[in-house]
């Protein structure tokens, strides 16, 4: 929801970066209001999850050139466990698996280097299962897979219900969701965006990166971003989702150029 | 590697000390004259000196093994020194009358030797260079009729023990290295348990090398008559030199009928500098013989330290219905090089073995599982299985798996599983974006990883192995 002079989160400005020297990212300018969920969209390869990687401090690229403030402070200066503890959440587009750790003792310990770090009481393993299974209500998961390692064998809407568990239970001010809905197929979508929708406050942001618009049936974004070519082109309201869905996102592309033509 | 996970990996060693004490110690180099003046120093029976004598003339003939997956120059064996004793002040009645400087650095070591400050229920026998300084627990143990003791003291007060199973296992020419400290081992611990007695406590050994020149050479025999359980650990450091001292212990273990061994290893010897300068060579031989029916035995072993480790903890299960375990970790780090694993040879019927071998290697350093399951005509109905995970961590490091099977029985049941894991930086990076540092979450990997083996472990030492293995790989991350 846009409210009226909200608190600030996230200010992108002229953001410029690359990986192996390969520039992808060229000028991004993006910010983001408590209370707010914004949609970025594009086709394939225009940056977008690199961007979102970039936010959360993902070490194979570089950052060179432009700012990136989080609630005033230079995100870009953080390591990335330090920007998570600061408050912004990435939800990975492909989840890693982590053999032998099981996903209560990841959850809990990821859960306890916040609650240390926000100056709370840190749950022992009995106190943190009533506190883990009620969350996992949220996205209506079988609380087998607390049991089993970190998304090992998980299915991938398993992997992508455990990713927004752990938002549920670290709570950030800031959620990055990567491609949350790829690979999967329509009920798993209706519980993980449910989810999504039940975390979500005034306090709170949402920046949701995907590829298609039938995620945000579900989530409703206040803002809709194009990303192409590594810069937002264009931003619009939800139906600004829609119009993509019908017209594809070339007229987009063509109508940045003619613009960017006239200016020159 | 990013620099995160070098950063992890790279944690400075603890017990790299040197303690300042008068020592005893024999010029470098080795003839019959210094075994001679060894078993003389010892107040050895004839015997002894026999045994030694043969095993080192033996040792003449052979050569030293090429086949380890291991590279480091030749050892020079006449430019280490055999023997070396902190020199006592006098005849010693008990530990009050330890050298306060020992008594200082086992402290430092974590491993006091008053029995009101040690461990709860370990009992733990001291070797310093070439010789035992004390032992705690020895009385209350003697009550049941276990014997536990420096090796040089069951040598003197239980003859007849010691020459009916030494070498019993391990036979004195059974390799280079068993040939060489079965000719000038020092001393070591002895532990008898009684029929139908359950050892009470933990015994355990803790090993220092402090000499700079000299070897430690000692010798381990346990012997668990029928009906009896015992559980051992041994532990291990030595300072840190920029040459290396080589460690070339035996370790027998006997198991009579219905008996269990469970027998521990925490390595720690000075692994050298991340340039590879300097550490321990250790190349032991462990062997345990399951001669009775329905007899036991268990080795688990964590090995974080030693330039060079070279070891094959093995079990010949005998007895009709034995059983052999092998628990493993074996971590590497910078230029540190391990060859290790087990030998299960199945002899009698039903014998069954188990083995799970886990390796870390980090840095530069290379890591080898070799091991071999052996089921042999007689062995109806053997089982074996076997596990060999390993883990990269970084780009540098490798992990080889060498397994050797012979089966000569068809009613034999044989399996084996191997896997190979890497820490890499999307892993580091999914931890981070929980607010999970890299050596929390390299820590939290390793453990998970190690997770088999780390609950055999007696409890306050799977705590110890789990902060041990953290802090080794502190600085590898990044």
């Amino acid at each position: 929801m846009i409210i009226p002079n909200s608190k600030v989160l996230l200010e992108v400005s002229n953001l410029f970066a690359n990986i192996d020297g390969v520039e992808i990212l060229k000028g991004v300018n993006l910010t983001v209001r408590a209370g707010e969920v914004h949609a970025v969209m594009g086709p394939n390869g225009s940056g977008k999850s690199t961007f979102s990687k970039i936010l959360a401090g993902h070490p194979a690229y570089r950052v060179t050139g432009g700012r990136v403030l989080f609630e005033g402070r230079d995100l870009l200066a953080l390591p990335p466990e330090e920007r998570t503890r600061a408050g912004v959440f990435l939800a990975f587009q492909y989840p890693v698996e982590i053999p032998g750790v099981s996903n209560s003792a990841f959850l809990r310990l990821a859960y306890n280097t916040l609650q240390a770090q926000r100056g709370r009481d840190e749950l022992d393993p009995l106190e943190f299962d009533d506190f883990v299974r009620e969350k996992i209500k949220i996205v209506d998961m079988d609380p087998a897979f607390l049991d089993r390692s970190v998304n090992e064998g998980f299915s991938g809407g398993e992997k992508k219900r455990n990713e927004i568990l752990q938002m549920a239970i670290l709570e950030p001010k800031l959620a990055i969701l990567d491609e949350t809905d790829s690979g999967l197929d329509i009920d798993a979508l209706r519980v993980v965006a449910n989810g999504v929708n039940r975390l979500i406050t005034p306090d709170n942001a949402v920046v949701l990166v995907t590829h298609y618009q039938r995620l945000l049936n579900y989530i409703t974004p206040d803002y809709v971003h194009v990303m192409e070519g590594g810069q937002i082109i264009k931003t619009g309201g939800k139906e600004l989702a829609l119009e993509l869905e019908t017209r594809g996102y070339d007229w987009v592309r063509d109508e940045f150029e003619s613009a960017a033509g006239m200016t020159a | 590697m990013s620099s995160t996970l070098q950063a992890v990996i790279n944690q400075p060693y603890k017990h790299g000390f040197v303690t300042e004490i008068d020592a005893d110690v024999l010029p470098k180099g080795l003839n019959e004259d210094v075994i001679r003046l060894i078993s003389k120093k010892k107040n050895e029976p004839e015997w002894l000196l026999e045994f030694r004598l043969q095993a080192y003339r033996h040792w003449l003939t052979m050569t030293e093994p090429t086949w380890p997956n291991v590279r480091y120059p030749k050892i020079d064996f006449q430019d280490i020194s055999y023997y070396s004793a902190p020199k006592p002040k006098k005849k010693l009645a008990s530990l009050d009358e330890v050298d306060p400087e020992l008594l200082r650095t086992f402290e430092k070591l974590g491993v006091p030797l008053h029995e009101q400050k040690a461990l709860a229920g370990v009992a733990v026998d001291v070797v310093f260079d070439s010789v035992s300084v004390a032992t705690t627990y020895k009385a209350k143990l003697a009550e049941v009729g276990i014997i536990f003791c420096s090796f040089s003291e069951a040598v003197q007060n239980h003859p007849e023990l010691v020459k009916k199973y030494l070498g019993s296992v391990v036979p004195s020419g059974d390799n280079f290295y068993a040939a060489l400290n079965s000719a000038v081992f020092t001393d070591g611990s002895f532990v008898y348990i009684p029929k139908g007695t359950r050892c009470p406590m933990e015994l355990s050994t803790y090993f220092r090398i402090n000499t700079q020149e000299s070897g430690q050479f000692e010798r381990t025999l346990i012997i668990a008559e029928e009906g009896s359980y015992v559980s051992y650990l041994e532990g291990c450091t030595a300072p840190r030199f920029d040459t290396n001292q080589l460690h070339a212990a035996v370790v027998e273990l006997v198991a009579l009928d219905n008996a269990e061994i469970k027998y521990s290893t925490v390595q720690n010897w000075y692994a050298g500098d991340e340039h590879g300068v300097g550490g321990i060579y250790n190349f032991v031989t462990k062997r345990g013989l399951c001669r009775g029916v329905n007899s036991k035995i268990s080795w688990t072993q964590v090995e974080t330290g030693s330039a060079i480790t070279w070891k094959y903890p093995s079990c010949i299960l005998l007895g009709d219905n034995s059983s052999g375990e092998f628990y493993s970790v074996a971590l590497t780090n910078h230029k540190q090089q391990a060859d290790t694993g087990t030998k299960m040879v199945h002899i009698g019927k039903n014998t069954r073995s188990r083995i799970v071998s886990k390796g870390i290697s980090a840095g530069q350093s290379n890591n080898s599982y070799r091991g071999l399951v052996k089921i042999g005509p007689k062995a109806q109905g053997a089982r074996n299985y076997s596990q060999c995970d390993s883990m990269l961590i970084g780009a540098h490091s490798g992990a080889h798996t060498f397994p050797y099977i012979q089966v000569q029985n068809n009613t034999a049941k044989v399996e084996h599983e191997a896997s190979t894991s890497k820490i890499g930086e999307e892993q580091l990076f999914y931890f981070a974006s929980r607010g999970i540092g890299a050596e929390e979450a390299v820590s939290m990997i390793i453990n998970g990883f190690c997770k088999d083996v780390f609950t055999q472990l007696p409890m306050e030492f799977a705590v110890e192995a789990t902060k041990l293995l953290g802090l080794k790989l502190e600085g590898s991350i990044g």
